[in-house]
């Protein structure tokens, strides 16, 4: 195995003499995708963009974890003008220890005179948990699910089909929906279910059976190629074949459809909250939309305009990137 | 095709017994008895009694013959789901809402299919070109724009401030002006998913051999495009168009909600509000069993024009 691998890095041993120096350097799939994928300048500024998002959120859950001082940007409850100001309108007020300033909010406040632009920020926190909880689940269950379908076959195969297809027969909302209603305020096996714990637990536990049909099928496509035949001739058992052979070969797989599935989650996300089935105590973007709607009768459109540009961008570079990623690591899929 | 239709009708039978398993583990067991809901915080423990002896919570899960499991399935079979918490007839509330729902769903429908495949086709037209990659952007930036703002963005700006449409449904007046502003907003947020769907499709076949062979006779464009490429496209597009159809008597959740239609949308909403896991539990069996029979159809009706499939 050692001189194996050594040949394949010198990367030209298996081609004939004298063609060597027309043949450029082997790369592995990843790196050739990330190559091609950093040319184009929109998906590097959509990957900063989703970057940003998440070091906000785990920003915030470290800070709430070492109960640090907060930093002012997302210190939310903090009451710091009137009610109802407008955006980028100068205002008096006075602070808790007397002192009068002029100040300027640059997405006004909500009705208690908290910053809207402090609650966009920390609601990305709550979205970006529930997506990546929720995409935790779906993938801790489809993607086993999806290798021993494709794997063994037989009879486990059917029971993993029968599964997704009575899944996939209830309409998506109403299973999402029922889930999310029945999961609400329950405490199973001593876990108390409380805000969005239920919330991306429903999601989780619902929307796994897109990725465990593609894993299925790319097993099935790919347990019949050479290097699975190769690795089987080695003696290579079933589990070291799927964990260290299948599976790397289709993580490229999982991650373009992670990507394209978190705008769902977030989107998700905004219809229970705004159904009262998602977060309640803190702030969300669901929640300022479904507030937003009482506001805008009082022309107090920046809420619901700041929760739903925050919204936007993220699944706007999510979408783009998810495309990007496709058409550079998946040259099959490629749109000319 | 006897053969086949029986054998793809004994398939739907563990599909339905899946659905069927599937709510009461989540209703029954998951759920359990909500009588201390329905019955208020101020109850005495003998309304308690009487609510669990009437809607059946008394009754063991298992393994008897007048179990909660043999009740569900009985219930569902015979489409006699009981009444609501709220004592009116599931069947009749669920009957009553179709109507409403349909009058939003299917124009909106029908509106949002039409438009988007013939701008797939003129996207295909300018393939390639700024036009196209200026539409694919559009297409996604709608998608990334979520449902509600859609909703409350076009209640408020064309209902609230313009008074173009009424802002809510009224069922005195006539359906075109009180649906008007759902339907517009419903096509306008389904828009950019479905031109992406398509141009996919349309560009798919555009890249078959056939195609190819019609520009290398000489034929111009848009002969290639109308003549040949939609008759082949045809045939994924009715597909997704009959698997859709069930979700149009499943109304517009959100859509029903801003506007106040009383469909199956409203419907769904108020049972969620009020946790009444009866009216969930009706709506998704019924709701499965529709997409059951319409991907049976599909599926026969793929045998029926393709001799192929039978063999398998």
């Amino acid at each position: 195995m050692p001189g194996l691998t050594r040949e394949s890095n010198s990367n030209n041993s298996t081609h004939q003499p004298g063609t060597e120096e027309h043949i450029p350097p082997g790369r592995s799939l990843w790196a050739d995708g990330i190559r091609r994928l950093r040319k184009q300048r929109l998906a590097v500024v959509c990957f900063w963009v989703i970057v940003f998002y998440l070091a906000l959120a785990v920003f915030e859950w470290i800070a709430e974890a070492r109960k640090w001082e907060t930093p002012a940007f997302i210190r939310w409850n903090e009451i710091v003008g009137p009610s109802y100001q407008k955006p980028m309108v100068p205002y008096e007020w006075t602070t808790a220890d007397g002192k009068t300033e002029i100040r300027r909010e640059w997405m006004g406040t909500d009705f208690m005179g908290r910053s809207t632009l402090r609650r966009t920020l920390y609601g990305a926190k709550t979205s970006i948990t529930v997506a990546l909880c929720a995409s935790l689940i779906s993938l801790a269950i489809g993607v086993p699910l999806g290798a021993a379908a494709g794997y063994f076959r037989g009879w486990l195969d059917e029971l993993i089909i029968w599964l997704i297809s009575t899944l996939s027969t209830i309409p998506y909302l109403l299973l999402l929906m029922a889930f999310a209603v029945v999961l609400r305020d329950k405490t199973i096996f001593g876990l108390e279910l409380r805000g969005i714990t239920s919330v991306y637990l429903a999601m989780g536990l619902t929307s796994w059976v897109g990725i465990c049909r593609l894993i299925r099928g790319e097993f099935i496509k790919r347990k019949e190629s050479e290097y699975v035949l190769a690795a089987r001739a080695t003696g290579c058992s079933n589990a070291r074949i799927i964990f260290s052979h299948l599976l790397p070969n289709v993580f490229h797989i999982i991650i373009i459809d992670l990507s394209l599935r978190f705008v769902h989650f977030i989107h998700a996300e905004v219809i229970l909250s705004f159904l009262g089935l998602g977060e309640t105590d803190k702030p969300s973007w669901g929640a300022m939309i479904d507030a937003a709607r009482a506001e805008l009768a009082r022309d107090v459109w920046w809420e619901m305009t700041a929760a739903t540009i925050a919204i936007f961008l993220l699944s706007l570079a999510l979408n783009l990137f998810g495309d990007a990623l496709r058409d550079c690591l998946d040259p099959k899929l490629r749109v000319d | 095709m006897t053969v086949y239709i029986i054998r793809r009708l004994l398939y739907t039978v563990p599909i339905v017994v899946g659905v069927l398993l599937l709510t009461f583990f989540l209703f029954s067991v998951v759920g359990g008895d909500i009588s201390q809901q329905i019955a208020g915080k101020n109850a005495d423990a003998e309304t308690i009694a009487e609510i669990r002896h009437e809607y059946g919570f008394d009754k063991p899960l298992f393994w008897s013959l007048d179990s909660q499991f043999i009740d569900h399935f009985r219930k569902a079979l015979t489409f006699n789901f009981g009444r609501a918490l709220d004592r009116e007839k599931i069947s009749d509330k669920i009957l009553r809402g179709v109507g409403p729902s349909l009058s939003l769903t299917v124009p909106m429908f029908l509106g949002t299919l039409v438009l988007s495949i013939s701008l797939a086709l003129m996207v295909a037209f300018v393939r390639g070109s700024w036009l196209d990659v200026a539409a694919v952007v559009l297409c996604v930036a709608g998608m990334s724009i979520p449902y509600l703002s859609f909703i409350i963005y076009g209640q408020y700006i064309f209902a609230y401030k313009l008074g173009l449409f009424p802002i809510m449904y009224m069922p005195e007046e006539s359906l075109l002006t009180s649906l008007a502003l759902p339907v517009l907003i419903g096509i306008a947020a389904g828009l950019g998913g479905n031109l992406r769907f398509y141009r996919t499709i349309v560009l798919d076949e555009m890249r078959s051999d056939y195609v190819r062979t019609a520009f290398a006779k000489g034929l111009s464009t848009s002969k290639v495009l109308f003549k040949h490429v939609l008759k082949n496209a045809l045939i994924p597009i009715i597909t997704s168009v009959v698997l859709s159809i069930p979700y149009l008597f499943l109304g517009s959740l959100l859509l029903e909600r801003f506007f106040g239609i009383p469909g199956l949308g409203s419907l769904m909403i108020e049972a969620i509000a009020s946790r009444d896991f009866f009216i969930i539990n009706a709506m998704t069996f019924i709701f499965s069993l529709l997409i059951v029979v319409f991907t049976l159809l599909t599926d026969i009706c793929y045998a029926w024009a393709d001799p192929r499939i039978k063999l398998e």
